[in-house]
Protein backbone atom coordinates (compact mmCIF):
# COMPACT_ATOMS: atom_id res chain seq x y z
CA UNK A 1 0.00 0.00 0.00
CA UNK A 2 1.30 3.45 -0.92
CA UNK A 3 2.04 6.10 1.70
CA UNK A 4 1.67 9.85 1.39
CA UNK A 5 3.99 12.35 3.10
CA UNK A 6 2.52 15.57 4.51
CA UNK A 7 4.11 17.48 1.62
CA UNK A 8 1.83 15.55 -0.77
CA UNK A 9 -1.35 16.48 1.13
CA UNK A 10 -4.00 18.25 -0.90
CA UNK A 11 -7.78 18.45 -1.13
CA UNK A 12 -9.36 15.21 -2.35
CA UNK A 13 -6.46 12.91 -1.31
CA UNK A 14 -7.80 9.65 0.17
CA UNK A 15 -6.00 8.44 3.29
CA UNK A 16 -6.51 5.88 6.06
CA UNK A 17 -6.96 7.25 9.60
CA UNK A 18 -7.94 5.17 12.63
CA UNK A 19 -8.83 2.29 10.30
CA UNK A 20 -11.33 4.28 8.22
CA UNK A 21 -10.90 5.82 4.77
CA UNK A 22 -10.88 9.63 4.84
CA UNK A 23 -10.75 12.33 2.21
CA UNK A 24 -8.69 15.48 2.83
CA UNK A 25 -10.99 18.52 2.64
CA UNK A 26 -8.35 21.20 3.25
CA UNK A 27 -4.71 21.38 4.27
CA UNK A 28 -2.85 24.30 5.85
CA UNK A 29 0.95 24.53 6.18
CA UNK A 30 1.77 25.77 9.69
CA UNK A 31 5.30 26.73 10.68
CA UNK A 32 6.97 29.21 12.98
CA UNK A 33 10.09 30.80 11.40
CA UNK A 34 12.32 28.82 13.72
CA UNK A 35 10.45 25.71 14.73
CA UNK A 36 8.60 22.55 13.81
CA UNK A 37 6.33 22.54 10.74
CA UNK A 38 2.85 20.98 10.82
CA UNK A 39 0.07 20.15 8.38
CA UNK A 40 -3.30 21.18 9.82
CA UNK A 41 -5.98 19.37 7.85
CA UNK A 42 -9.73 18.94 7.79
CA UNK A 43 -10.63 15.39 6.83
CA UNK A 44 -13.94 13.73 5.96
CA UNK A 45 -14.59 10.19 7.18
CA UNK A 46 -15.90 8.51 4.04
CA UNK A 47 -17.90 5.97 6.05
CA UNK A 48 -19.71 8.38 8.34
CA UNK A 49 -19.40 11.66 6.41
CA UNK A 50 -18.12 13.41 9.54
CA UNK A 51 -15.54 16.17 9.05
CA UNK A 52 -12.90 16.64 11.76
CA UNK A 53 -9.67 18.60 12.20
CA UNK A 54 -6.48 16.60 12.24
CA UNK A 55 -2.95 17.96 12.66
CA UNK A 56 0.16 16.12 11.47
CA UNK A 57 3.82 16.74 12.16
CA UNK A 58 5.56 17.65 8.92
CA UNK A 59 7.31 14.62 7.46
CA UNK A 60 4.82 12.12 8.90
CA UNK A 61 3.51 9.65 6.38
CA UNK A 62 0.00 8.27 6.16
CA UNK A 63 -1.28 5.16 4.41
CA UNK A 64 -3.30 5.81 1.27
CA UNK A 65 -6.90 4.59 1.20
CA UNK A 66 -7.79 2.22 -1.62
CA UNK A 67 -10.78 4.32 -2.64
CA UNK A 68 -11.96 4.58 -6.24
CA UNK A 69 -14.84 6.42 -7.89
CA UNK A 70 -16.39 4.23 -10.61
CA UNK A 71 -19.19 5.03 -13.03
CA UNK A 72 -21.88 2.33 -12.63
CA UNK A 73 -25.38 1.78 -13.88
CA UNK A 74 -28.24 1.36 -11.38
CA UNK A 75 -30.16 -1.88 -12.05
CA UNK A 76 -32.77 -2.42 -9.34
CA UNK A 77 -33.42 -2.47 -5.61
CA UNK A 78 -34.63 -5.54 -3.74
CA UNK A 79 -35.61 -3.47 -0.72
CA UNK A 80 -32.46 -4.31 1.20
CA UNK A 81 -29.75 -3.78 -1.41
CA UNK A 82 -29.36 -1.56 -4.43
CA UNK A 83 -27.75 -3.34 -7.36
CA UNK A 84 -25.30 -1.69 -9.77
CA UNK A 85 -23.43 -2.85 -12.84
CA UNK A 86 -20.16 -1.76 -14.37
CA UNK A 87 -21.18 -1.19 -18.01
CA UNK A 88 -17.70 -2.11 -19.29
CA UNK A 89 -16.98 -5.29 -17.33
CA UNK A 90 -20.66 -6.19 -16.62
CA UNK A 91 -19.53 -6.84 -13.06
CA UNK A 92 -22.39 -6.40 -10.57
CA UNK A 93 -22.30 -5.02 -7.04
CA UNK A 94 -24.83 -4.60 -4.24
CA UNK A 95 -24.75 -1.47 -2.08
CA UNK A 96 -26.41 -1.43 1.34
CA UNK A 97 -28.51 1.31 2.95
CA UNK A 98 -25.49 2.99 4.62
CA UNK A 99 -23.67 3.35 1.31
CA UNK A 100 -26.73 4.50 -0.64
CA UNK A 101 -27.93 6.88 2.11
CA UNK A 102 -30.23 9.56 0.63
CA UNK A 103 -29.18 8.77 -2.94
CA UNK A 104 -32.04 6.19 -3.15
CA UNK A 105 -34.47 9.07 -3.70
CA UNK A 106 -32.93 9.73 -7.11
CA UNK A 107 -32.12 6.21 -8.29
CA UNK A 108 -33.97 5.43 -11.50
CA UNK A 109 -33.57 2.35 -13.62
CA UNK A 110 -30.41 2.49 -15.75
CA UNK A 111 -29.25 5.81 -14.23
CA UNK A 112 -25.47 6.21 -14.42
CA UNK A 113 -24.20 6.82 -10.89
CA UNK A 114 -20.79 7.34 -9.33
CA UNK A 115 -20.10 4.52 -6.90
CA UNK A 116 -17.21 5.06 -4.47
CA UNK A 117 -15.49 1.74 -3.89
CA UNK A 118 -13.31 1.01 -0.87
CA UNK A 119 -11.42 -2.29 -1.06
CA UNK A 120 -13.81 -3.19 -3.88
CA UNK A 121 -16.93 -2.62 -1.73
CA UNK A 122 -19.41 0.25 -2.29
CA UNK A 123 -18.85 3.02 0.25
CA UNK A 124 -21.03 5.74 -1.19
CA UNK A 125 -23.34 6.31 -4.15
CA UNK A 126 -23.62 9.66 -5.95
CA UNK A 127 -26.63 9.94 -8.30
CA UNK A 128 -26.43 11.84 -11.61
CA UNK A 129 -26.57 15.63 -11.10
CA UNK A 130 -29.87 15.78 -13.01
CA UNK A 131 -32.66 13.20 -13.18
CA UNK A 132 -36.05 13.17 -14.91
CA UNK A 133 -38.97 11.82 -12.88
CA UNK A 134 -42.71 11.49 -13.21
CA UNK A 135 -44.96 13.08 -10.58
CA UNK A 136 -47.06 10.49 -8.78
CA UNK A 137 -49.15 12.84 -6.71
CA UNK A 138 -49.65 16.59 -6.32
CA UNK A 139 -52.47 19.10 -5.84
CA UNK A 140 -54.36 19.96 -9.06
CA UNK A 141 -52.56 22.48 -11.24
CA UNK A 142 -53.65 26.10 -11.45
CA UNK A 143 -54.00 26.51 -15.22
CA UNK A 144 -52.34 29.59 -16.57
CA UNK A 145 -50.61 30.48 -13.31
CA UNK A 146 -47.05 30.89 -14.51
CA UNK A 147 -46.34 34.23 -12.93
CA UNK A 148 -47.01 34.19 -9.19
CA UNK A 149 -43.94 32.12 -8.36
CA UNK A 150 -45.73 30.00 -5.76
CA UNK A 151 -44.81 26.34 -5.20
CA UNK A 152 -46.48 23.16 -3.95
CA UNK A 153 -45.09 19.77 -2.89
CA UNK A 154 -45.02 16.99 -5.49
CA UNK A 155 -44.47 13.32 -4.59
CA UNK A 156 -42.31 11.16 -6.87
CA UNK A 157 -42.47 7.38 -7.36
CA UNK A 158 -39.16 7.06 -5.49
CA UNK A 159 -40.57 8.73 -2.38
CA UNK A 160 -38.80 12.04 -3.01
CA UNK A 161 -40.80 15.21 -2.41
CA UNK A 162 -39.94 18.17 -4.67
CA UNK A 163 -41.30 21.70 -4.58
CA UNK A 164 -42.77 22.45 -8.02
CA UNK A 165 -44.50 25.52 -9.54
CA UNK A 166 -48.31 25.65 -9.16
CA UNK A 167 -49.03 24.95 -12.85
CA UNK A 168 -47.39 21.47 -12.81
CA UNK A 169 -49.85 18.54 -13.07
CA UNK A 170 -49.86 15.00 -11.74
CA UNK A 171 -48.31 12.55 -14.22
CA UNK A 172 -46.01 15.19 -15.72
CA UNK A 173 -42.30 14.52 -16.14
CA UNK A 174 -39.92 17.02 -14.51
CA UNK A 175 -36.15 17.58 -14.37
CA UNK A 176 -34.58 17.74 -10.87
CA UNK A 177 -31.14 18.80 -9.63
CA UNK A 178 -30.21 15.99 -7.22
CA UNK A 179 -27.53 18.10 -5.45
CA UNK A 180 -30.10 20.56 -4.15
CA UNK A 181 -33.25 18.46 -4.60
CA UNK A 182 -34.77 21.36 -6.54
CA UNK A 183 -37.10 21.42 -9.56
CA UNK A 184 -35.36 22.62 -12.73
CA UNK A 185 -37.93 22.43 -15.55
CA UNK A 186 -40.76 20.52 -17.17
CA UNK A 187 -39.73 17.76 -19.60
CA UNK A 188 -41.84 17.80 -22.78
CA UNK B 1 17.90 53.20 7.24
CA UNK B 2 19.66 56.21 5.76
CA UNK B 3 18.27 58.50 8.45
CA UNK B 4 19.70 56.16 11.10
CA UNK B 5 23.02 55.91 9.24
CA UNK B 6 22.65 52.18 8.71
CA UNK B 7 24.84 51.10 5.82
CA UNK B 8 23.45 48.92 3.06
CA UNK B 9 25.50 45.80 2.34
CA UNK B 10 25.33 42.96 -0.14
CA UNK B 11 26.48 39.42 0.67
CA UNK B 12 26.51 36.14 -1.33
CA UNK B 13 23.24 34.32 -1.86
CA UNK B 14 25.08 31.15 -2.87
CA UNK B 15 27.32 29.70 -0.16
CA UNK B 16 29.54 26.74 0.72
CA UNK B 17 28.00 26.69 4.18
CA UNK B 18 24.43 26.45 5.37
CA UNK B 19 22.37 26.90 8.48
CA UNK B 20 22.41 23.93 10.82
CA UNK B 21 19.02 24.87 12.34
CA UNK B 22 17.06 21.58 12.21
CA UNK B 23 13.85 23.37 11.22
CA UNK B 24 15.27 25.67 8.54
CA UNK B 25 15.66 23.61 5.34
CA UNK B 26 18.22 24.90 2.84
CA UNK B 27 17.94 24.57 -0.93
CA UNK B 28 21.02 22.64 -2.07
CA UNK B 29 22.37 23.22 -5.57
CA UNK B 30 23.98 20.57 -7.77
CA UNK B 31 27.56 21.73 -7.12
CA UNK B 32 27.50 21.46 -3.33
CA UNK B 33 26.48 25.04 -2.72
CA UNK B 34 23.47 26.24 -0.74
CA UNK B 35 21.08 29.14 -1.30
CA UNK B 36 21.08 31.19 1.90
CA UNK B 37 18.06 30.98 4.21
CA UNK B 38 19.01 34.40 5.64
CA UNK B 39 22.05 36.67 5.13
CA UNK B 40 22.91 36.38 8.83
CA UNK B 41 26.30 34.64 8.75
CA UNK B 42 28.08 36.80 6.17
CA UNK B 43 26.57 39.98 7.68
CA UNK B 44 28.04 39.00 11.05
CA UNK B 45 31.36 38.35 9.34
CA UNK B 46 31.24 41.88 7.94
CA UNK B 47 30.67 43.26 11.46
CA UNK B 48 33.67 41.30 12.71
CA UNK B 49 35.84 42.37 9.74
CA UNK B 50 35.06 46.04 10.40
CA UNK B 51 35.89 45.65 14.06
CA UNK B 52 39.25 44.16 13.11
CA UNK B 53 40.21 46.84 10.62
CA UNK B 54 42.47 49.25 12.56
CA UNK B 55 41.79 52.32 10.43
CA UNK B 56 38.01 52.22 10.93
CA UNK B 57 36.96 54.90 13.39
CA UNK B 58 33.24 54.15 13.60
CA UNK B 59 31.70 50.71 13.62
CA UNK B 60 28.77 51.02 11.18
CA UNK B 61 25.39 49.41 11.61
CA UNK B 62 24.41 47.40 8.53
CA UNK B 63 21.27 46.28 6.69
CA UNK B 64 20.40 44.23 3.66
CA UNK B 65 17.29 43.40 1.62
CA UNK B 66 17.74 39.99 0.03
CA UNK B 67 15.79 37.14 -1.50
CA UNK B 68 16.10 34.06 0.75
CA UNK B 69 15.13 30.42 0.28
CA UNK B 70 13.55 27.74 2.50
CA UNK B 71 13.08 24.38 0.80
CA UNK B 72 9.54 23.05 0.71
CA UNK B 73 7.86 25.82 2.71
CA UNK B 74 4.65 26.56 0.84
CA UNK B 75 1.24 27.63 2.07
CA UNK B 76 -1.00 30.58 2.82
CA UNK B 77 1.82 32.41 4.60
CA UNK B 78 4.87 30.66 3.10
CA UNK B 79 6.70 30.61 -0.20
CA UNK B 80 10.08 28.86 -0.68
CA UNK B 81 11.51 32.13 -2.03
CA UNK B 82 10.73 35.30 -0.14
CA UNK B 83 12.38 38.60 0.79
CA UNK B 84 13.99 39.52 4.10
CA UNK B 85 15.02 42.88 5.48
CA UNK B 86 17.77 42.14 7.97
CA UNK B 87 19.67 44.67 10.06
CA UNK B 88 22.27 44.74 12.84
CA UNK B 89 22.71 47.45 15.46
CA UNK B 90 26.10 47.55 17.16
CA UNK B 91 26.00 48.10 20.91
CA UNK B 92 22.25 47.46 21.15
CA UNK B 93 20.67 44.64 23.10
CA UNK B 94 17.36 42.95 22.21
CA UNK B 95 15.33 45.49 24.23
CA UNK B 96 16.75 48.46 22.34
CA UNK B 97 16.27 46.59 19.06
CA UNK B 98 12.56 46.01 19.87
CA UNK B 99 12.12 49.81 20.13
CA UNK B 100 14.18 50.30 16.96
CA UNK B 101 11.96 47.80 15.11
CA UNK B 102 8.70 49.32 16.36
CA UNK B 103 9.93 52.78 15.33
CA UNK B 104 10.54 51.51 11.79
CA UNK B 105 7.11 49.86 11.67
CA UNK B 106 5.43 52.99 13.02
CA UNK B 107 7.22 55.06 10.38
CA UNK B 108 5.99 52.71 7.63
CA UNK B 109 2.44 52.66 9.00
CA UNK B 110 2.31 56.43 9.18
CA UNK B 111 3.82 56.81 5.72
CA UNK B 112 0.93 54.75 4.37
CA UNK B 113 -1.69 56.51 6.57
CA UNK B 114 -2.47 53.38 8.51
CA UNK B 115 -3.73 53.82 12.08
CA UNK B 116 -1.00 53.06 14.60
CA UNK B 117 -1.65 51.38 17.93
CA UNK B 118 1.08 50.85 20.48
CA UNK B 119 2.45 47.32 20.40
CA UNK B 120 1.61 44.82 23.08
CA UNK B 121 4.61 43.13 24.70
CA UNK B 122 4.16 39.49 25.80
CA UNK B 123 6.55 37.12 27.50
CA UNK B 124 6.67 33.58 26.15
CA UNK B 125 6.95 31.99 29.60
CA UNK B 126 4.07 34.00 31.05
CA UNK B 127 1.77 33.04 28.15
CA UNK B 128 2.57 29.36 28.74
CA UNK B 129 2.29 29.67 32.53
CA UNK B 130 -1.13 31.36 32.27
CA UNK B 131 -2.56 28.41 30.33
CA UNK B 132 -0.61 25.34 31.40
CA UNK B 133 0.13 26.38 34.99
CA UNK B 134 3.87 25.80 34.53
CA UNK B 135 6.84 27.48 32.82
CA UNK B 136 7.76 26.16 29.38
CA UNK B 137 10.95 24.53 30.68
CA UNK B 138 8.87 22.60 33.25
CA UNK B 139 6.22 21.54 30.73
CA UNK B 140 6.12 18.05 29.28
CA UNK B 141 4.60 16.73 26.08
CA UNK B 142 1.99 14.93 28.25
CA UNK B 143 0.89 18.19 29.94
CA UNK B 144 0.58 19.91 26.56
CA UNK B 145 -1.24 16.97 24.99
CA UNK B 146 -3.73 16.93 27.90
CA UNK B 147 -4.41 20.63 27.25
CA UNK B 148 -5.13 19.88 23.58
CA UNK B 149 -7.39 16.96 24.51
CA UNK B 150 -9.35 19.14 26.93
CA UNK B 151 -9.87 21.74 24.20
CA UNK B 152 -10.81 18.97 21.71
CA UNK B 153 -7.95 19.99 19.42
CA UNK B 154 -5.94 17.54 17.38
CA UNK B 155 -2.45 16.76 18.70
CA UNK B 156 -0.13 14.72 16.43
CA UNK B 157 1.17 11.60 18.16
CA UNK B 158 4.32 11.86 15.98
CA UNK B 159 5.50 14.70 18.25
CA UNK B 160 6.51 11.87 20.61
CA UNK B 161 8.91 13.42 23.17
CA UNK B 162 9.81 16.59 21.24
CA UNK B 163 8.87 19.28 23.80
CA UNK B 164 9.85 22.20 21.55
CA UNK B 165 7.62 20.87 18.74
CA UNK B 166 4.74 20.55 21.23
CA UNK B 167 5.36 24.13 22.43
CA UNK B 168 5.46 25.38 18.81
CA UNK B 169 2.03 23.89 18.11
CA UNK B 170 0.68 25.06 21.48
CA UNK B 171 1.70 28.66 20.73
CA UNK B 172 0.15 28.46 17.26
CA UNK B 173 -3.15 26.98 18.48
CA UNK B 174 -3.74 28.85 21.71
CA UNK B 175 -1.51 31.91 22.11
CA UNK B 176 -1.06 33.58 18.70
CA UNK B 177 -4.80 33.62 17.87
CA UNK B 178 -5.37 35.76 20.97
CA UNK B 179 -3.01 38.54 19.89
CA UNK B 180 -5.00 41.72 19.01
CA UNK B 181 -5.87 41.44 15.31
CA UNK B 182 -4.91 44.82 13.81
CA UNK B 183 -1.84 45.79 15.77
CA UNK B 184 1.67 44.61 16.59
CA UNK B 185 2.63 42.23 19.36
CA UNK B 186 6.15 41.44 20.47
CA UNK B 187 6.70 38.02 21.99
CA UNK B 188 9.94 37.94 23.97
CA UNK B 189 12.02 35.83 26.36
CA UNK B 190 11.92 32.52 24.50
CA UNK B 191 12.75 29.29 26.33
CA UNK B 192 16.47 28.51 26.54
CA UNK B 193 15.91 25.47 24.25
CA UNK B 194 14.74 27.84 21.48
CA UNK B 195 17.59 30.35 21.73
CA UNK B 196 18.76 29.65 18.14
CA UNK B 197 21.51 32.29 17.68
CA UNK B 198 20.64 34.53 20.62
CA UNK B 199 22.48 34.81 23.88
CA UNK B 200 21.01 33.62 27.16
CA UNK B 201 19.99 35.98 29.94
CA UNK B 202 17.93 36.24 33.12
CA UNK B 203 14.35 37.53 33.02
CA UNK B 204 12.44 39.46 35.72
CA UNK B 205 11.43 36.16 37.38
CA UNK B 206 15.10 35.16 37.53
CA UNK B 207 14.60 32.40 34.98
CA UNK B 208 17.16 31.65 32.32
CA UNK B 209 15.67 32.70 28.95
CA UNK B 210 16.85 33.37 25.42
CA UNK B 211 17.33 37.06 24.59
CA UNK B 212 15.21 36.57 21.51
CA UNK B 213 11.94 38.15 20.37
CA UNK B 214 9.48 37.89 17.53
CA UNK B 215 7.22 40.58 16.03
CA UNK B 216 3.64 39.71 15.06
CA UNK B 217 0.95 41.65 13.27
CA UNK B 218 -2.21 40.03 14.60
CA UNK B 219 -1.17 36.37 14.65
CA UNK B 220 1.10 36.72 11.60
CA UNK B 221 4.79 36.33 12.40
CA UNK B 222 6.78 39.12 10.73
CA UNK B 223 10.25 38.98 12.18
CA UNK B 224 12.70 37.41 14.57
CA UNK B 225 15.31 39.35 16.56
CA UNK B 226 18.27 38.36 18.71
CA UNK B 227 20.67 39.86 21.15
CA UNK B 228 23.39 38.14 19.16
CA UNK B 229 25.57 35.39 20.50
CA UNK B 230 29.22 36.46 20.14
CA UNK B 231 30.96 33.59 21.98
CA UNK B 232 32.64 31.36 19.34
CA UNK B 233 32.78 28.30 21.59
CA UNK B 234 29.11 28.45 22.49
CA UNK B 235 28.28 29.08 18.82
CA UNK B 236 30.20 25.95 17.78
CA UNK B 237 28.44 23.99 20.53
CA UNK B 238 25.02 25.11 19.20
CA UNK B 239 25.97 24.16 15.62
CA UNK B 240 26.96 20.72 16.89
CA UNK B 241 23.77 20.35 18.96
CA UNK B 242 21.77 21.31 15.84
CA UNK B 243 23.53 18.66 13.76
CA UNK B 244 22.84 16.03 16.43
CA UNK B 245 19.16 17.00 16.45
CA UNK B 246 19.12 16.84 12.64
CA UNK B 247 20.42 13.28 12.87
CA UNK B 248 17.68 12.34 15.39
CA UNK B 249 15.01 13.86 13.14
CA UNK B 250 16.40 12.16 10.04
CA UNK B 251 17.22 15.52 8.44
CA UNK B 252 20.34 15.85 6.25
CA UNK B 253 23.55 17.09 7.87
CA UNK B 254 24.76 20.57 6.85
CA UNK B 255 28.26 22.05 6.52
CA UNK B 256 28.44 24.43 9.52
CA UNK B 257 29.78 27.89 8.75
CA UNK B 258 33.35 27.63 10.01
CA UNK B 259 34.11 31.05 8.51
CA UNK B 260 31.54 32.55 10.90
CA UNK B 261 33.22 30.71 13.77
CA UNK B 262 36.60 32.16 12.69
CA UNK B 263 35.06 35.64 12.58
CA UNK B 264 33.58 35.24 16.08
CA UNK B 265 37.00 34.06 17.25
CA UNK B 266 38.58 37.24 15.83
CA UNK B 267 35.86 39.21 17.61
CA UNK B 268 32.42 40.42 16.65
CA UNK B 269 31.10 43.55 18.41
CA UNK B 270 28.21 43.19 20.82
CA UNK B 271 25.08 43.75 18.76
CA UNK B 272 21.45 42.91 18.17
CA UNK B 273 19.98 41.88 14.80
CA UNK B 274 16.60 41.19 13.28
CA UNK B 275 15.15 39.77 10.07
CA UNK B 276 11.73 41.02 8.90
CA UNK B 277 9.78 39.21 6.20
CA UNK B 278 8.96 41.93 3.70
CA UNK B 279 6.25 39.98 1.86
CA UNK B 280 4.37 39.44 5.09
CA UNK B 281 4.88 43.07 6.01
CA UNK B 282 3.21 43.92 2.69
CA UNK B 283 0.37 41.52 3.56
CA UNK B 284 -0.14 43.25 6.91
CA UNK B 285 0.05 46.70 5.36
CA UNK B 286 -2.35 45.93 2.52
CA UNK B 287 -4.71 43.65 4.48
CA UNK B 288 -4.03 40.61 2.27
CA UNK B 289 -4.94 37.06 3.39
CA UNK B 290 -2.37 35.12 1.41
CA UNK B 291 1.28 35.61 0.50
CA UNK B 292 0.33 34.78 -3.11
CA UNK B 293 -1.43 38.14 -3.28
CA UNK B 294 1.85 40.01 -2.77
CA UNK B 295 4.02 37.87 -5.09
CA UNK B 296 4.18 38.23 -8.86
CA UNK B 297 4.26 34.44 -9.27
CA UNK B 298 4.23 32.05 -6.31
CA UNK B 299 6.18 28.78 -6.20
CA UNK B 300 3.47 26.81 -8.04
CA UNK B 301 3.63 29.26 -10.95
CA UNK B 302 7.32 30.21 -10.85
Amino acid sequence: MANYGTNEFKGGLKIMLDGDPHSIVSNEFVKPGKGQAFARTRVRNLKTGRVVERTFKSGESVESADVMDTAMQFLYSDGEYWHFMNPETFEQLAADKTAVADAYLWLMDEAMCEVTLYNGQPLAVTPPNFVEMTIKETDPGLRGDTATGGTKPAHMESGAVVKVPLFIEEGEKIKIDTRSGEYVSRVK
Amino acid sequence: MEAREILEVCTPILSRHATTDPHVPSVCTTNERYLHTSPEFPMKRLLAAHAEAADVQVQPDIYQIAPVFRAGEYGTYHNPEFTLLEWYRVGMDHRALMDDTLQLLQHIWQTFDRPWQDAQICRYGVEVQARLGCWPEQATVEIIQAYFDQASRSFPSAIATDLDAALDLFMDEFVLPEFPPDSFTILKDYPESQAALSRLGIDEDRRCVAERFEVYYGSLELGNGFHELTDPLEQRQRFEDDLRKRKTLGEPSMPMDTLLLDALMAGMPECAGIALGLNRLQMALGGYDSIKQVLSFDDQRA
